[in-house]
């Protein structure tokens, strides 16, 4: 596969690793350098290829909160099921939303107790439901970070030309910037340097991460999604930390565009208003981290037509997850990690989804002797 | 358009006819053809074919019936033939219980059934006793069918996951996953065209020819839900053992890779209707290999893995990348994904 | 979120509504080119390119030069290594 299979190559992989550990013996660390990636593509092309274990002991991957399905509070899952169980509703969602345990279970469930929740590769198959329905009303649940807002917004927004009006979004678009932030202002923070999330930035650019280097003096790499686009950007952030540098580069130029993606921003910016805060499953509420419809588009605000509990669920008191997504604890380090809380009985965010870092880790890495 | 109704099912005259046109017309066989409550079969017959009889059943409840490469007959016809095949039976006899949904179109259901026949004919069974059932719209979807099937073991066949011991090589007999990829793209909710076929098929040829290469054989499964890495941890689990695969062996049809890149699925997990998993020992593989490809369902056989002693219990891949990473089993069903 | 995957564009199917056909690997799937469509490159001069394709949306136009640099850039990174 054409750009794909050149990105996976061996022998380039072997000699960005003796690379890797060249960078690291100049820099010296006294403790082990922390390089966090913030999404949940990375985090599963980490575990997929082995990658952590190939790395030099004094380099430690730490897997932040990128992946938005394991960070949707249990009320919001809550009040997806209230809506896909209200008659006449279609709820159609991608398939990692699925398993995502509520309070009184997960979109799974609620379907094998009669509700009609169907699972779609593109938002715009769900806006084909819609057409398909007319006498039904059909719900997109809407999640991702900044990658995935704009073709929800762009599915709207066709949704509107062509006068869809049993169509709506139960939207839980979240934006990246102000997580790093509540990252990289935690007092327990000890990361070095960054991996910054690829696709993401192919919509919003480089520049809404020169804060990080400005004025946290931390090193950021926008990095590609096949092993040698992590590797190397792995070599990167490392190469800064022995220049002593701290810059925003982009490692994925093939798709990245400094200024990110016009049309998409338009898009985003049409259909979407901040949020004033938005609850993160694991880290609690951040500001500004959330973004819903604007008023002109209220009609296909799923929140707006249908009545939903909105009732906030705290995690588990044993759950560590926000220690885990910000790097202060690894997977195998949370107190019920592979006891109470395994992929299969989930407690907490990051178990949830395959891409959460202790799902990944349980299925991928625990059992390594 | 003529449909099944419940009558059909109410055991008087309409159901007679159903079961007349639809199935005894094409199944049509000496055994089946007294239509007593059982069919009989003369020990002696059976006897003649090895000591051991194999006893195996499965219901097949796929969606949609009808996808490229198959159906739900051919389906339950070759996934039952299969599942003695594996463990070196000569299928013989097939049963076959349908459950139907009243108001499933009639000629939808003689189509499944003349697929049925023809599955069965082509692989030498017959198919001698069944049952019909018509259920109301809602209480089941479509069509259901459960096929028993039986089948005589020679022997000097002794095969069990149990056997396998390190040294033994990994074989797979073809291309993996054109059966869980075809059916989710024949869905229609993911929208892709994919040009991927099931793999559907009887084994029960190929296993025999295998058999004959490669006489120690340890263990022989069909790779069905849950897929090639399914039956590998089942095998590292038995045998306590540990199986190491390489990546870059696993073969795949490009369209099949293509489709799990798209929607992030591993091709290990996805289900094939005409691929098995077989270890034999490291002495006997070459020759295994050579006969297999020999056959016309073994055409692409090649080697994936081998058992180890290190790490037993544990699946370990090999990455194209030259990393290892642990195959687990999976923990439900696995979903397309956009993270 | 992040899952996207290089793919072709092989033909327009609705230059009004921004629609098209993508393939990789032989898999094909109507896609939304509104995201790399401009002034300097209208519907038809699609045809051809290779996309970043994310949930049915062609979000980025894959700038082959810049793919070969990165490939030359690794190759040097490896001749450097002891």
């Amino acid at each position: 596969m054409k750009y794909v299979d050149e990105f996976r190559d061996r022998d380039k992989a072997a000699a960005l690793l003796h690379a890797i550990e060249a960078v690291t013996e100049e820099i010296r660390p006294a403790k082990a350098l922390q390089i966090m990636e913030v999404c949940g593509g990375h985090t599963h092309a980490i575990f997929r290829y082995g990658i952590e274990a190939m790395l030099p002991d004094a380099v430690e991957l730490v897997h932040g909160p990128g992946c938005p399905v394991c960070v949707l509070p249990m009320g919001r899952v809550d009040d997806c099921v209230a809506i896909a169980t209200q008659p006449g509703v279609i709820l159609v969602t991608f398939g990692d939303a699925m398993r995502v345990p509520g309070s009184q279970g997960s979109l799974m469930q609620a379907k094998a107790n009669g509700a009609d929740i169907r699972m779609v590769y593109s938002p715009t198959d769900a806006l084909a439901i819609a057409r398909n329905n007319p006498e039904r009303e059909v719900v997109f649940f809407g999640l991702g970070f900044e990658t995935t807002m704009p073709s929800t917004a762009l599915t709207v927004l066709e949704a509107e030309r062509d006068g869809i009006s049993n169509f709506s979004v139960f939207c839980n678009h979240i934006t990246i910037v102000p997580t790093l932030k509540t990252i990289l202002d935690s007092p327990d923070l000890r990361i070095d340097g960054f991996v910054g999330p690829g696709h993401v930035s192919m919509v919003i650019g480089s520049a809404p991460y020169e804060f990080i280097a400005r004025q946290y003096r931390k090193p950021l790499v926008i990095s590609g999604f096949e092993p040698l686009d992590l590797l190397q950007s792995v070599w990167m952030v490392l190469r800064q930390i022995a220049d002593g540098r701290a810059e925003i580069e982009n490692q994925y130029a093939r798709v990245v565009a400094s200024g990110g993606n016009a049309a998409a921003q338009r898009a985003i910016d049409a259909v979407y208003e901040p949020r004033e805060h938005f609850e993160w499953r694991g880290l609690g509420s951040i500001d500004h981290s959330g973004v819903r419809f604007r008023e002109a588009y209220a009609r296909f605000d799923a929140e707006r037509r249908f009545v939903v509990p909105g009732v906030r669920v705290t995690d588990p008191a044993a759950c560590q997850c926000g220690e885990v997504l910000k790097g202060a604890l690894k997977p195998q380090q949370c107190r019920v990690f592979g006891t109470d809380c395994t992929p299969e009985t989930p407690m907490g965010a990051l178990m949830v989804s395959s891409e959460g870092a202790c799902a990944a880790y349980y299925r991928y890495a625990a059992k390594t002797v | 358009m003529k449909t099944v109704t419940l009558s059909h099912g109410g055991g008087g005259k309409a159901m007679k006819d159903l079961i007349d046109v639809v199935f005894v017309s094409v199944f049509d066989n000496p055994l089946l053809a007294p239509l007593d409550d059982q069919a009989r079969v003369p020990l002696a017959s059976l006897a003649q074919y090895g000591d051991r009889l194999a006893f195996t059943t499965d219901s097949f409840v796929v969606d949609p019936l009808e996808f490229p490469g198959g159906d739900i007959g051919k389906l339950a016809v070759c996934g039952t033939i299969n599942d003695l095949a594996v463990g070196g039976a000569i299928p013989l006899y097939l049963s076959c219980a349908a459950i139907i949904e009243e108001g499933l179109p009639f000629d939808l259901l003689e189509r499944m059934a003349r697929s049925m026949a023809l599955a069965a004919r082509d692989a030498g069974v017959d198919i001698v006793t069944g049952d019909t059932k018509v259920v109301q719209r809602g209480a089941c979807d479509k069509l259901f069918l459960t096929t028993t099937g039986i089948g005589v073991i020679r022997g000097d066949v002794v095969l069990g996951a149990q056997y396998a011991r390190p040294g033994d090589v990994v074989l797979v007999n073809g291309v993996l996953g054109d059966h869980g990829a075809a059916i989710l793209a024949a869905r229609g909710d993911l929208a892709l065209d994919a040009p991927i076929d099931s793999d559907c098929a009887a084994l029960h040829g190929l296993v025999e020819t295998l058999l004959v290469a490669a006489p120690n054989t340890r263990f022989m499964r069909d790779a069905t839900r849950g897929g090639v890495a399914t039956v590998l941890n089942e095998i590292a689990h038995a045998a306590q053992c540990g199986i190491e695969l390489s990546e870059t062996a696993v073969p795949l049809r490009e369209p099949v890779k293509a489709f799990c890149e798209i929607l992030g699925l591993d091709p290990l997990y996805l289900a094939n209707e005409g691929r098995l998993v077989a270890v034999v020992p490291p002495d006997e593989a070459a020759r295994a290999l050579a006969a297999m490809r020999g056959h016309p369902l073994g055409l692409g056989a090649c080697r994936i893995g081998q058992i180890v002693e290190r790490r037993p219990g544990l699946v370990v891949m090999h990455t194209v990348l030259g990393g290892d990473r642990i195959v687990d089993m999976l923990v439900g069903d696995q979903l397309p994904r956009i993270c | 979120m992040c899952l996207g995957i290089p793919a072709q564009i092989v033909c327009i199917d609705d230059a009004d509504r921004m629609l098209a056909t993508a393939e990789v690997g032989g898999v094909r799937r109507q896609v939304n080119i509104i995201c790399i469509v401009d002034d300097h490159h209208p519907p038809e001069s699609c045809v051809g390119d290779w996309v970043l394709l994310h949930v049915g949306f062609a979000m980025s136009r894959i700038d082959a030069a810049e793919a070969e640099a990165t490939l030359g850039v690794l190759t040097e990174l490896g001749e450097m290594a002891p």
